[in-house]
């Protein structure tokens, strides 16, 4: 449809790394050509990954534009699938499970620690806006109960130390980045270190 | 006997290889179709023999449903896996996709071949990146090898397999929402009829199955159904993973004969933990309504025991709740769940899921009241059977389990306004 | 289609294979409760309100998604069913507020109605409720979304009928909200259907907010005024003001629909500057005046210009919305005055086909069959914006057909085309042309010698052929023309091509025409060329020469040719140059307070009662919904009024019932005669430049469509239009 209103700067090459639109154009390639829209979920989150870890009306915009599906078949998917954030988060994202499993095995004192290490209640992004903590649904890994996840990767069979020591792996991480005088807001390109069982 | 179907790569170096996967005979069912050995029927035939119930919670005969699908049908057809996992409590998929991801390939292949569709997807929840890496290798693994891409082994068999990612929706894992999510739209059920075998994704026939349901195929095949059939009970043929969590000293998946008594389940996974007493069971995932103590550790682990001690087999996955629990807490956490992730279409599921929630967080708070027992009950059972999906049923069931094994300590906390067990 | 037997509530009853058990119950007239079935719309079967028993099946089923099958047993009333509507009732309330008294929709909510017959009495529900934050949809609907029941009527209008998904879903579960993409208003033609569409008290129209409640309103049927489809409306009144416009069910025209023009175009009656008095101008100053003295003056004025001039330099334009009863005495009127100088088609450029073609220009289908044609040809046809809910019906061709299009702008469609040529403006013929040719060549036996000879020398192409040939190939195929077809400067040549191409390939062929009555004005006479029924006139001026070449004094009928026409400049001029200029409006303002001479106030639509022919062929008489304000009078009744006072015979009507019976029978005397149309004389590049070149625009093609304030503030009141800057020189 065509928006009068639409800003012609806010193409979606202009938005996101080159290597994102590549990204989306493999996941174009899995449907059928006529069919726009079975891309929309994978699109969006690429670009979420590349714009500080949330949407903003811009960039779905643009995905829809990139994808040429209607503005508001894009805005439906982005508010329905929990993973999308369409406010401001950190630049990590620690999604704490508190289903009956977790809690079971002390889910709440994982987000009780969290919460006073980071100096922010579940749900909220700290100051510096790299962290946001926030509780969701049992995400199949009840073996490893509590579990949490940083970004893309998962934590397991956690214990105060475990998260003290992902925290850590984080900040130092962060001094590096600092360090280096990275400007990118680009989520994707980071990743703590691997904690791995 | 454990480990011999979907998990039996698992004792081997790098089990998720191809390698390993060969080793174990994996492929050799694709040859033989190549080589003309085993017809569709055949496989069809095999399969029912096999009473390979659905993996996915449902626990409809595949065999039975590989059948439905019009494979003489021109045009496209669509083959897929439901590797959703969402239903709290299980874990499974996400360890075949991670340790076996070629049996799974495998059994979609084998499936597109018996119902001639050439295109596959394998759903997988938007959290599943490690598992989302595991398929890609053996993707291309396989397709190096030609098991999957055009003319399969010199055959005039054409499959191509691709991964799609959700994004966070448990009812995407309820098939036909999780065709609207391939489509790329919110994940809202379809009514039915008509059914994915008529008009599945892009309104073309479609098979939905889960992870494990294809996963187990290829072992079906190469050792025969009357083998798998064999290994569990009459009607509940083979072997089935069950996820065990909660208050046991080990937890994880343990893949063993259906039939296989409760108690011998929880001692593969250590027990009880520090020793507490077992006080109760959710033996299908959250939606299966809980069975106390006594009663669960008399039944063996399959659909029909399940099912006549008033719960169900569900996706397998088994919560294990020790004497410290505390059932109000438990039914505000599941409560709170199907609130959250009601798709929001039907009326009764959009507006009774949060009427539960907020009731029995409510009583949680020490501002229950009496006469809010009935009503949970009552709402409960106004939402069952008058939903477009099922998530409505599975919003309703455990909350009315709950209310059935354990009204006592609900009462107990609207009298006194604290948890019965934790004080 | 096969049959099958089932039974309603004891009832025994035939159904289609494959209808649903609601539509059979409808049908039937046994009521099932419902808020998200719709029957112009998909099934979705989300608010479970219409559970019914159905014999063997232990659970009550939804009756909107439930296939009836051979020997199905249904009831509507037994406790499975009553059990289960109340149940999904009582999930609908809990979060909906009960403010019914504040609500607009108070009186006509189906939740309330509802809620009667299957609310619990008491609320079991004690926890909080959602509130949900309103959006701003634009002017012409307002929004309470904690009132919506989450039914998607509004949601899946926009995706099916429209073609234009402008509003959704959002979020899910408890948190779901519908509304637009972010904060925006809707901007489509037809949007505000949603606030009929719309069950509870969610979406309701904006500029009736609060004005009235529904009982106090009365309801008259009548006809809306401003485009040829004719929809059929219901005026809500209340004390003889229009409180809204609604739409009337009339299937084969505008099914459930309409479009907003036609919904909010009544703000200009009961909030616009009305005219209460006639009025003289003296010395240049307004001065009302009584009846009798404005007629008087009125005919002496006329007498003497056309007196002077022998008829020659006195003529009168009728405007668009002008009724057929109207018409037919202003030219009964002007011809007994003396003079033949009169047109409605004040925005013609071409004149030569006067005198061939039909009595009644419009369709030889009728509209309904949109819906089925296999191949749709539109010529320059802005179908969205010049009769909306047209679109809606060749949109819906496209489930199975093909839409193509000759289009010398940039159109906007809801619908995909298969193809689309885009020529110049002034080579909109020529590309004619090129596919009668190539429809010529695939059939060469049909078209006449000299037919054949003037196409000779036209070239075409592939896309030529193909849509030639498409057309032929089809079952059933029509040719369907825009208003800007006949304001072209070669109209008559391609009015002549679409016939001819109509001819080669078995089509249908409707012309679109400006304004709510061109057929009805055109039988009535209202041209210079033929009178009623077309009946002889000695040839007068044509509506062109009367503005462009200027006039001692002009009758206006309901018409402002200083805005409509598109030699609005020179009208302007003209005007203002007149000896004597005389003007029936419903109005007091516009430019007509500089030009006019006189002003003599007449009813508006719905004010009077008259006919309306559409573009069909389909005459549609309408009572007065209210009476006209302060002083002013129906037109008709003035026009007899001053047939009288020039002692003119036939002017004795008593109704308008009366004048509409009399046209009506001369025309069925004679039938819609037909005088071939002459082959065009060679093609060659037009000249566009004399006169204006942009369309008249969604929301200005009237004057009471451009006095209605809340159509005005829209973003497509000054977007709308087609510029015509696709000139080759
Ligand atoms: C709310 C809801 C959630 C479901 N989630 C899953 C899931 O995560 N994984 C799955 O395999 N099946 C799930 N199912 C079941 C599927 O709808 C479907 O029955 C299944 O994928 C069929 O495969 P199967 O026959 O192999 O079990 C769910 C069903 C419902 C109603
Ligand atoms: S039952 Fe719930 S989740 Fe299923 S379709 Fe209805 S609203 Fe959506
Ligand atoms: S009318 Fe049938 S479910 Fe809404």
């Amino acid at each position: 449809m065509t928006d009068l209103n639409y800003d012609q700067t806010l193409h979606l090459k202009n938005i996101v790394p080159q290597r994102a639109i590549e990204e989306i154009d493999l996941w174009i390639k899995k449907y059928p050509e006529e069919r726009k829209r079975p891309p929309i979920i994978a699109a969006l989150k690429v670009v979420q990954e590349h714009n500080g870890n949330y949407l903003t009306e811009e960039t779905m915009q643009a995905v829809a534009e990139y994808l040429d599906v209607p503005d508001v078949a894009v805005y439906e998917v982005a508010t329905f699938y929990s993973m999308f954030h369409l406010d401001k988060v950190g630049r990590y994202v620690i999604s704490v499970c508190n289903n009956i499993s977790c809690s079971l095995r002390g889910a709440d004192k994982v987000i009780e620690q969290l919460q006073s290490r980071l100096n922010i209640r579940a749900g909220e992004t700290s100051d510096d806006g790299l962290y946001t903590i926030k509780t969701v649904e049992c995400m199949a890994a009840c073996a490893g109960a509590p579990m949490l996840e940083v970004n893309k990767t998962y934590y397991e069979n956690l214990t105060e130390e475990k998260i003290d020591k992902i925290l850590s792996d984080i900040a130092a991480m962060e001094l590096k980045r600092a360090a280096v005088r990275s400007t990118i807001d680009d989520a994707a390109s980071i990743e703590p270190s691997e904690v791995k069982d | 006997m454990t480990n011999e179907v979907c998990f039996r790569t698992l004792h081997l170096e790098m089990p998720w290889s191809l390698e390993a996967y060969e080793s174990v005979g994996g492929y050799s069912t694709l040859k033989r179709i190549v080589a003309g050995e085993l017809s569709f029927e055949t496989i069809i035939d095999e399969l029912k023999l096999s009473a390979l119930r659905g993996r996915g919670g449902a626990g409809f005969p595949t065999g039975l449903k590989w059948s439905f699908m019009p494979r003489n049908l021109a045009g496209q057809k669509y083959v897929v896996c439901n590797s959703d996992e969402g239903e709290p409590g299980t874990f499974k998929d996400r360890d075949i996709l991670r340790y076996n991801p070629h049996q799974l390939i495998e059994g979609m292949i084998i499936a597109g071949y018996v119902m001639n569709a050439t295109v596959g997807y394998n759903y997988m929840r938007g959290e599943f990146y490690e598992p989302l890496e595991r398929m890609e290798i053996a993707l291309a693994e396989a397709r190096k090898k030609n098991y999957i891409g055009n003319n399969i082994l010199g055959s005039d068999i054409n499959f191509e397999l691709h991964n799609h990612m959700g994004a966070g929706a448990y009812i995407c894992g309820e098939e036909t929402a999780l065709i609207e999510s391939i489509e790329g739209k919110k994940g809202q059920p379809r009514f039915k009829p008509p059914f994915p075998a008529n008009y599945g994704v892009f309104g073309r026939p479609t098979n939905v199955n889960n992870t494990e349901s294809y996963a187990s195929v290829p072992a079906i095949l190469q050792h025969g159904g009357q083998w798998f059939l064999e290994l569990g009970k009459p009607g509940n043929g083979g072997t089935k993973i069950f996820s065990v969590s909660g208050h046991v000293n080990k937890p994880g998946n343990f893949e063993v004969n259906l039939g296989t008594k409760f108690s011998d389940l929880l001692a593969m996974a250590g027990g009880v933990h520090g020793g507490k007493k077992l006080k109760a069971v959710i033996p299908g995932g959250s939606s299966s309504p809980i069975l106390n103590a006594d009663t669960v550790m008399n039944i063996s682990m399959d659909y029909d025991a399940i099912g006549k001690a008033g719960s169900m087999l569900g996706s397998g996955a088994v919560i294990v709740l020790d004497e410290t629990t505390c059932i109000v807490e438990l039914a505000a956490t599941t409560a709170h769940f199907y609130y959250e992730e009601s798709c929001g279409q039907c009326s009764p599921c959009r507006e009774g899921t949060g009427w539960m929630s907020r009731v029995i967080h409510r009583i949680l708070k020490g501002e229950g009241r009496p006469e809010d027992l009935d009503n949970l009950d009552r709402v409960a059972s106004n939402i069952m059977g008058r939903t477009i999906c099922a998530l409505g049923d599975a919003a309703a069931m455990p909350i009315k389990g709950f209310l059935k094994h354990f009204r006592h300590e609900f009462e107990y906390m609207i009298e006194h306004k604290r948890s019965m067990v934790k004080g | 289609m096969d049959k099958v037997h089932i039974e309603i509530d004891g009832k025994k009853l035939e159904a289609e294979v494959g209808s649903m058990i609601i539509e059979v119950a409808d049908e039937a007239d046994i009521y099932i409760p419902r808020f998200c079935y719709h029957k112009k719309l998909s099934v979705a079967a989300n608010c479970r309100m219409c559970m019914v028993d159905v014999g063997s099946l232990p659970k009550a089923v939804p009756a909107c998604a439930t296939p009836v099958a051979e020997g199905m047993v249904i009831q509507t009333q037994t406790a499975k069913a009553i059990n289960a509507q109340k149940s999904v009732m009582e999930f609908l309330l809990i979060n909906h507020p009960l403010d019914c008294p504040v609500c607009d929709q108070g009186g006509e909510c189906e939740l309330q109605d509802l809620s009667i017959g299957y609310g619990a009495d008491v609320g079991r529900y004690s926890e909080s409720k959602r509130v949900v934050k309103d959006k701003d949809l634009g002017p012409l609907i307002a929004t309470d979304m904690t009132r919506c029941i989450h039914c998607t009527r509004c949601v899946r209008f926009g995706q099916e009928v429209v073609g234009i998904r402008e509003m959704g879903a959002t979020g899910r579960g408890e948190h779901m909200e519908i509304g637009t993409y972010i904060e925006s208003s809707i901007e489509s033609e037809v949007s505000a259907n949603i606030i009929d569409l719309c069950p509870v008290g969610a979406l309701t129209a904006k500029p009736s907010r609060y004005k009235a409640r529904a009982w106090e309103l009365r309801q008259s049927s009548s006809v809306a005024a401003h485009d040829c489809l004719g929809s059929n409306v219901y005026v809500h009144h209340r004390r003889n003001e229009i409180i809204r416009v609604v739409p009337k069910e009339n299937e084969a025209i505008n099914e459930v629909w309409l479009s907003d023009r036609d919904r909010f175009s009544y703000q200009a009656l009961s909030e616009g500057k009305r005219l209460l008095t006639p009025r003289i101008k003296r010395n240049g100053e307004w001065h009302d005046t009584d009846w009798q003295t404005a007629l008087n003056k009125v005919v002496a004025e006329m007498k003497r210009v056309i007196g002077a001039s022998k008829g020659n330099d006195f003529g009168m334009l009728v405007g668009n919305s002008v009724t057929t009863e109207e018409s037919y005495l202003a030219q009964k009127l002007i011809r007994g005055a003396g003079s033949n100088n009169i047109d409605f088609r004040i925005r013609r450029r071409d004149y030569s086909g006067d005198g061939s073609g039909m009595v009644r220009s419009g369709f030889n289908f009728p509209m309904e069959k949109l819906d089925e044609m296999d191949a749709t040809l539109l010529i320059a046809a802005d179908l969205r914006h010049e009769q909306p809910l047209s679109a809606f019906r060749v949109r819906r061709s496209t489930g199975f057909g093909q839409v193509m299009a000759i289009n010398p702008f940039d159109g906007e469609y809801n619908f995909r085309l298969t193809h689309e040529l885009q020529p110049e403006t002034n080579l909109l013929a020529q590309e004619v042309a090129a596919v009668v040719a190539a429809a010529d060549k695939i059939c060469p036996d049909v078209l006449s010698a000299e037919a054949k000879e003037w196409l000779a020398s036209v070239e075409f192409n592939q896309t030529h052929e193909k849509i030639a040939s498409n057309l032929i190939n089809s079952e059933s195929s029509c040719l369907l023309s825009g208003v800007y077809v006949q304001e072209h400067p070669q109209a008559e040549t391609i009015n002549w091509l679409i016939e001819s191409l109509a001819l080669i390939t078995s089509s249908s062929w409707g012309y679109m025409t400006q304004g709510c009555n061109a057929a009805g004005n055109k039988i009535a006479g209202a041209v210079p060329m033929r009178s009623a029924a077309g009946g002889k006139s000695k040839p007068g001026k044509n509506a062109r020469q009367m503005i462009t070449e200027g006039m001692k004094g002009y009758f206006l009928l309901n018409c402002e040719p200083d805005v409509e026409s598109i030699w609005s400049e020179q009208a302007l001029k003209n005007l203002q140059k007149a000896e004597y200029v005389i003007a029936l409006t419903p109005f007091a303002d516009g430019r007509a307070l500089e030009y006019a001479d006189v002003m003599l106030p007449i009813a508006g639509c719905f004010e009077t009662s008259g006919t309306y022919v559409n573009v069909e062929g389909k005459w549609q008489s309408f009572g007065a919904a209210v009476a006209a304000q302060g002083e002013a009078r129906p037109g008709w009744k003035v026009l007899r009024v001053l047939g009288n006072l020039f002692e003119l015979a036939g002017f004795d009507y008593e109704s308008s019932q009366q004048v509409i019976n009399h046209l009506r029978e001369k025309f069925d005397a004679v039938g819609d005669i037909r005088v071939a149309r002459k082959i065009p004389s060679p093609l060659t590049l037009v000249d566009f430049n004399e006169a204006t070149r942009e369309s008249l625009g969604l929301y200005k093609v009237d004057p009471m469509v451009r006095r209605a304030k809340a159509l005005q503030q829209t973003p497509k009141a000054s977007t709308h239009h087609i510029s015509i800057s696709r000139v080759k020189t």
